[in-house]
């Protein structure tokens, strides 16, 4: 279609003089691409001084010293490894990621094929419904959420008094504590699994599903010979996507626990704040955030190999 | 979509006997159907009622007096008297007055600082192209992919090196880094999908490309540019780590962040208030996510079934 719209632009041309037509032509084309690269040029400014210097400054700011009077090469990564609290923190950012993408990804499966179940007329307002964890500043929610688990006087420590147990310290010991952050990061990302599958489950032809009907597929088989290998793509990219925001969070901890108890609900972010911000030890904090580079990275290539294969799938 | 299928099962079949056995078999069918379909709807309501368990409790704390909330009696879910004494404190309160402004005017210039930044570029890289621009493209899906976490201690020094340690404007700068690269994607997913032959016609009448931008690109990719600006909105009203990290005094705070730091003062809990405080804060994303939903929802996840 395209093509046929240029050869009429080119039939409509051709009688002002064939002689003319190159030169004018490439001084378009070249038009066209100065202008082009000025409307991208605030975009590529942004990026370039918000996001690529900081990156290689980042790199330069960790490898010198607490006054930033000398360099140390990698004598602040060395230093981090050897500490055992940033063991810890490599280990729960690790745990809290997992875990929480892993719980995210099946619970938003579940509830996904739940709203497919329902009719489309209704599915509006149940989605609205599930919508509102994720529509809530992730900021103020936990705020709510470190309120329910006040030791105290907390909301689930009352319901647990009413069957007669034992008050819990929620947020004391450390792996109540784990698992309190890793419940709200679930709780928040949870509707954005929903959405994200429920417009890939949508998007898998009925045909499909007929004619596994037909061959006599039962609700499991369809599940595991239909449904998974359609979504297998929009899955992996959420997941991934998932796990780098999740990988990152700073919110939660720092909200709820701010690292404790005996620095054990630490992650990359929250440990970065406290050192680089906090104590003031700048390169430190920056060889912190730099640790989360590989997984970041190693994701991110992922991530974009499944939206070019996707963009390639859809395209032909 | 069930409706569809019941209407599939319906056509009647020839024989007596086979149209009995198929009667038979259509009501169990239907059943389960309809089983299924209750069933659904009630672990649905079991996700709901789990979900919008601590709202429910943001809303009934901030409907307690102090003094109700100290007594520690009887159930914390529900409230005994309510009284709109903590909204109120709020409203009248100067410090809460100004992070609330703080946070307008820093989501409004952050919304509209991307949404110029990244229709002009999506409309370059979607239409015009130059040397380069797939891999601008691919750079800036690559940019939406690092988490703030991860260079706001460097940025801490360039925003030191810049004076706006402490100032607003710092946010105002630092924002549209966070929002533009998703906008740009979602935006050049939308114009590309515009079709060719109507900025082709508009060059033939004679038309500039900012002409066909703002008389045709615009106008057609709305659904596109309210999820960006959606999207624009959520991270600038929402953030936490960076003014966390750049602003200390009540003049300059946000919302986020001076909720806690100003109705925590040590020890002292003022958690009718703070919950309160979270609603009020809470509403704006509320209001417009309740009104726009579907334009958001359908631009993310056309950004990510559509590449």
């Amino acid at each position: 279609m395209a093509d046929g719209t240029s050869v009429a632009v080119g039939a409509i041309e051709t009688p002002s003089g064939r002689t003319a037509r190159p030169g004018t032509m490439t001084r378009i084309a070249r038009r066209k691409s100065t202008i082009a690269f000025l409307l991208c040029l605030p975009l590529m400014v942004l990026i370039v001084g918000f996001v690529i210097y900081p990156a290689f400054y980042a790199l330069y700011l960790s490898m010198l010293n607490k006054k930033m009077t000398a360099f140390v090469g990698l004598g602040n990564f060395a230093f981090l490894l050897k500490r055992h609290t940033f063991q810890l923190v490599i280990f729960q950012s690790c745990l809290f990621a997992i875990t929480a993408v892993i719980l995210k990804a099946l619970l938003g499966f579940i509830i996904a094929h739940l709203m497919h179940n329902i009719p489309g007329k209704n599915q509006r307002i149940w989605r609205g419904l599930l919508l509102v964890p994720w529509v809530i500043p992730l900021a103020l929610s936990t705020l709510t959420w470190w309120w329910m688990f006040d030791p105290s006087y907390s909301a689930f420590n009352w319901i647990l008094n009413q069957f007669g147990m034992d008050n819990v310290p929620w947020l004391g010991v450390g792996w109540i504590a784990r698992a309190c952050t890793i419940t709200v990061n679930v709780w928040f990302g949870t509707p954005f699994f929903m959405i994200m599958y429920l417009a890939a489950l949508k998007s898998v032809p009925e045909a499909l599903y007929e004619a596994a009907s037909i061959d006599g597929a039962g609700a499991r088989q369809k599940l595991f010979f239909v449904t998974l290998p359609m979504m297998r793509n929009i899955i992996a990219i959420t997941v991934l996507f998932s796990l780098i925001v999740t990988f990152a969070d700073f919110d939660i901890v720092r909200i709820l626990t701010a690292g404790g108890p005996q620095d054990m609900t630490h992650v990359f972010a929250t440990y970065a704040f406290q050192i680089g911000i906090q104590s003031g030890d700048i390169p430190l904090g920056a060889a912190d955030s730099l640790f989360m580079f590989p997984i970041l990275a190693f994701a991110a290539f992922f991530v974009l190999r499944g939206v070019t294969q996707r963009t390639k799938d859809i395209a032909a | 979509m069930s409706a569809q299928l019941d209407t599939r099962a319906v056509p009647a079949v020839g024989s007596s006997a086979a149209s009995a056995r198929a009667a038979v078999h259509r009501t169990s069918l239907h059943r389960q159907r309809q089983w299924a379909l209750w069933g659904s709807y009630a672990a649905l309501a079991v996700f709901v009622v789990m979900f919008l368990m601590p709202p429910f409790y943001t809303l009934m704390t901030s409907l307690k007096s102090s003094a109700e909330i100290s007594a520690q009696t009887g159930s914390p879910w529900l409230v005994k008297h309510p009284t709109l004494e903590n909204f109120w404190y709020l409203i009248t309160y100067p410090n809460f007055q100004t992070y609330y402004l703080n946070s307008v005017i820093i989501t409004v210039l952050t919304v509209a600082v991307s949404m110029v930044i990244s229709i002009l570029a999506a409309f370059s890289l979607a239409r015009m192209g130059f040397w380069g621009s797939n891999v601008l493209s691919t750079g800036v899906f690559l940019t939406y992919l690092i988490p703030p976490s991860l260079l706001f201690i460097p940025l801490f020094q360039i925003v030191g090196w810049m004076h706006l340690i402490n100032s607003v404007w710092a946010l105002v700068l630092l924002y549209p880094t966070l929002a533009v690269p998703f906008c740009t994607w979602i935006m050049i997913g939308y114009f590309s999908s515009i079709p060719r032959e109507l900025d082709e016609a508009a060059l033939i009448d004679g038309a500039g490309y900012l002409q066909i931008l703002t008389k045709i690109f615009i106008p057609v990719a709305m659904p596109g540019i309210i999820a960006a600006t959606i999207f624009a909105f959520t991270v600038a009203w929402g953030q936490f780590l960076y003014p966390l990290a750049y602003l200390y005094t009540s003049n300059q705070m946000v919302l986020t962040v001076g909720i806690i730091s100003d109705l925590i003062r040590g020890d002292v809990f003022q958690w009718g208030k703070i919950m309160a405080a979270c609603l009020l804060a809470s509403l704006p994303p509320i209001v417009i996510y309740a009104f726009l939903m579907d334009y958001y929802v359908a631009g993310l996840t056309a950004g990510a079934t559509k590449g």
